[in-house]
């Protein structure tokens, strides 16, 4: 199969899975306590003619699956409307939010990817010496640690004690240099867990890869070790990066909720904490969306690369 | 590795080992056993050609013409593969090691306080010890944001609560919540993942896509909106966690009894007439939940940090509550003015706490031969 029909038929497949995220999140108006028109103003009170009004006016006395493909249809235009809480734009107020997360991720990703990747080759070649040791209890240390405590204490550490950073992001541009003095300590934050992960999972691949038989081979010819691991194993190996990188996705979204809320940093989370803490629906559900379709796009995009790498799986399915 | 599935004189269901060994090749840290890799393929062969006839009768042909001595061929079986795997869990220090810190929390959290239970005017006392100095929830026992003292180990919060004592309490929460959301996603994932795998065709379908669908929101993102729908409090946070948690467990058992319906141990059941649901009761979902339980222990650790994390930003138990999560959100603005005794030791509670419940995953990993436990929730 070719590459291009893969992709075709797992786009396809995608389809229904955000078709039905679409109508989770459409369902919160909906689940929300109270009528959707409380969700409408604000929880305020009103009379009942302004609701009447309210409920012809967002086409809320029609059937719900009306609703949901009037809604539908805005959501795929990025039309959210306006919040009822704060008056602004919703696809604008995430638009502006949407930067700063995806700043925080890329940098966290890239991070842990530098550490893990290496970490784990180098603890599958020591196997059972001191530095794979070291390495599984690093691991081990860092998948237990709680990232908003660990954001805590660094925090503590090089900004209320050494004071080299601020508490709080600077009113600087994004991208900046402030700005990048700043997002240190959150990428870290963020990156430590997943470079845990990474590392462990890189391992576990190698070390696979290093029981095959072609290795066995490879050094029965005589090859030294070096060339065995890196033009061999390692090329081999390199698909476990993809699934790595590709499962770290859900995971980023989930440490970058926590993680801004630790760190102040305007971005997605903490638009989504916000947005609960003032019930404000409609921003909520755009977040959620929105996280919803990266997420599936990427995994999406994790497939197919992983399609382009190893060719077999395209006949897997 | 090879010990259990062919010196031992037990019964063998067909099958089974030829599972659970191939998942035990490609585990995470099977690296000890790699010598024996093929001896152990080739002992697998010769094992399986010699007693096939005779293992499935002994197994799965007397369970339903006589069913005693089907039940105790199988009672025995099953007990020496347990005996077997906490064999090896023994033997397992770092394991053991995580147990032991896994029961002392827990003991801690249980003593913390008296347990009562009035009822009708009559208090009972289920029980009676109280380790924590103070009561959690009362203000001004000690000056407030003081640092760790003789008198509070821990310091005291910026409303004079003593730490040492919420922490010690605040242990019920995070521990109960753990269990409770992965017992009941359980619950849901396992009957759910086996009859999707085991019945397949439009069910199947359905189930999975709903899987998939929920799949497409991060676990913590998930929960965080669900929440917010149906608002704070204790069984709220539990019902999120386990409307996320399901998942993991019913994709992944899924996986599992596709495989194992192909097997000629099910094939053999079924040719016999026995009944679906004690197919799947019996032999289908007994040989597939290995890796199961394996990746809910390890959940365990990650619904404890899910449902502090939910704490911290504000969303999970009532602020206030001596809940971990809870009491590290009130510890960010201490911990800006310097007072980092607030967050440290209920930061440090959940550490302990995940990291000893990933050291008996890990455990299990190797005990149980399940494959690679440590792959967590992605797609």
């Amino acid at each position: 199969m070719s590459i291009i029909r893969y992709t075709l038929r797992r786009a396809l497949t995608a389809v229904p899975v955000l078709l039905g995220a679409t109508a989770i999140t459409f369902s919160f108006v909906y689940l929300t306590p109270g009528d959707p028109v409380d969700v409408l103003v604000g929880f305020d009170h009103v009379d009942p003619e302004t609701r009447a009004a309210l409920r012809a006016e967002y086409n809320l006395d029609r059937p719900l699956w009306q609703q949901y493909l009037l809604w539908l249809g805005d959501v795929v235009t990025f039309e959210f409307g306006e919040s009822p809480i704060t008056g602004r734009d919703v696809g604008e107020t995430v638009a502006s939010r949407l930067p700063h997360t995806v700043a925080l991720g890329v940098a966290s990703w890239t991070l842990s990817l530098a550490i893990g990747v290496p970490l784990g080759i180098l603890a599958a070649i020591k196997q059972g010496q001191p530095a794979d040791e070291a390495s599984r209890i690093a691991a081990l240390v860092g998948i237990a640690t709680p990232n908003f405590w660990l954001g805590l204490v660094l925090l503590f550490v090089f900004a209320v004690h050494l004071g080299w950073v601020r508490v709080t992001p600077p009113d600087a541009p994004l991208v900046s240099l402030e700005m990048a003095w700043f997002v240190i300590l959150p990428t870290v934050t963020l990156a430590t867990a997943l470079a845990a992960i990474v590392t462990r999972l890189m391992r576990s691949s190698m070390r696979r890869e290093l029981d095959r038989e072609y290795v066995r081979a490879a050094r029965a010819r005589g090859l030294r070790e070096r060339t065995v691991i890196l033009k061999h194993v390692l090329r081999n190996a390199s698909t476990a990066v993809v699934t790595v990188a590709g499962l770290q996705i859900a995971f980023l979204v989930d440490g970058a909720v926590v993680v801004e809320h630790v760190f102040s940093w305007p971005g997605m989370g903490q638009l989504l904490v916000e947005s609960i803490g003032r019930r404000d629906v409609s921003v909520v559900q755009a977040s959620v969306l929105l996280i919803a379709v990266a997420t599936v796009a990427a995994n999406l995009l994790v497939d197919v690369a992983y399609a382009i790498i190893d060719p077999r799986i395209r006949h897997d399915r | 590795m090879n010990e259990q599935t062919t010196r031992r004189g037990r019964i063998r269901i067909d099958g089974l080992e030829e599972h659970l060994s191939s998942d035990r090749a490609d585990g995470d840290r099977t690296d000890a056993d790699r010598p024996g890799d093929h001896r152990d393929a080739s002992d697998r062969q010769m094992a399986a050609a010699n007693t096939r006839p005779s293992a499935t009768s002994a197994s799965t042909g007397r369970s339903t013409l006589t069913p005693r001595d089907g039940t105790s061929a199988r009672t025995v079986h099953s007990r020496s593969r347990l005996e077997e795997s906490w064999r090896r869990f023994r033997s397992n220090r770092t394991a053991l090691f995580g147990l032991a810190i896994v029961a002392v929390l827990s003991a801690v959290a249980i003593v913390a306080r008296p347990v009562e239970f009035s009822t009708m005017g009559y208090t009972i006392t289920l029980q009676p010890f109280s380790l924590a100095p103070y009561d959690p929830n009362e203000l001004s026992v000690g000056p407030p944001n003081a640092g760790p003292s003789l008198a509070h180990p821990f310091g005291t919060d910026w409303a004079g609560r003593d730490l040492f004592s919420r922490v010690l309490v605040g242990g019920r929460y995070s521990l109960s919540i753990g269990a409770l959301a992965v017992a009941l996603a359980l619950c849901v994932g396992i009957p759910l993942g086996a009859i999707a795998g085991y019945v397949g065709g439009w069910l199947d379908e359905a189930i999975m896509r709903i899987v998939d669908m929920l799949y497409a929101f991060p676990f913590l993102v998930l929960a965080i909106a669900i929440v917010a729908i149906v608002g704070q409090g204790y069984w709220n946070v539990v019902f999120a966690l386990v409307v996320t948690g399901w998942l993991t467990y019913a994709r992944l058992l899924r996986g599992e009894v596709l495989s194992i319906v192909e097997t000629d141990y099910v094939a053999a059941s079924r040719a016999l007439g026995t009944p679906h649901r004690t197919i799947l009761a019996r032999h289908v979902v007994p040989n597939a939940v290995a890796p199961v339980i394996v990746q809910a222990t390890l959940n365990v650790g990650s619904v404890v940090t899910a449902a502090a994390a939910l704490g911290f930003l504000g969303l999970g138990l009532e602020p206030g509550t001596a809940e971990w999560g809870a009491m590290l959100a009130q510890g960010r603005s201490a911990l800006l003015r310097g007072n980092w005794h607030v967050t440290v030791f209920p930061g440090a509670a959940i550490f302990l706490f995940v990291l000893a419940i990933n050291l008996v995953g890990d455990g299990l990993t190797d005990a149980l031969g399940s494959r690679d436990g440590r792959e967590r929730r992605g797609r």
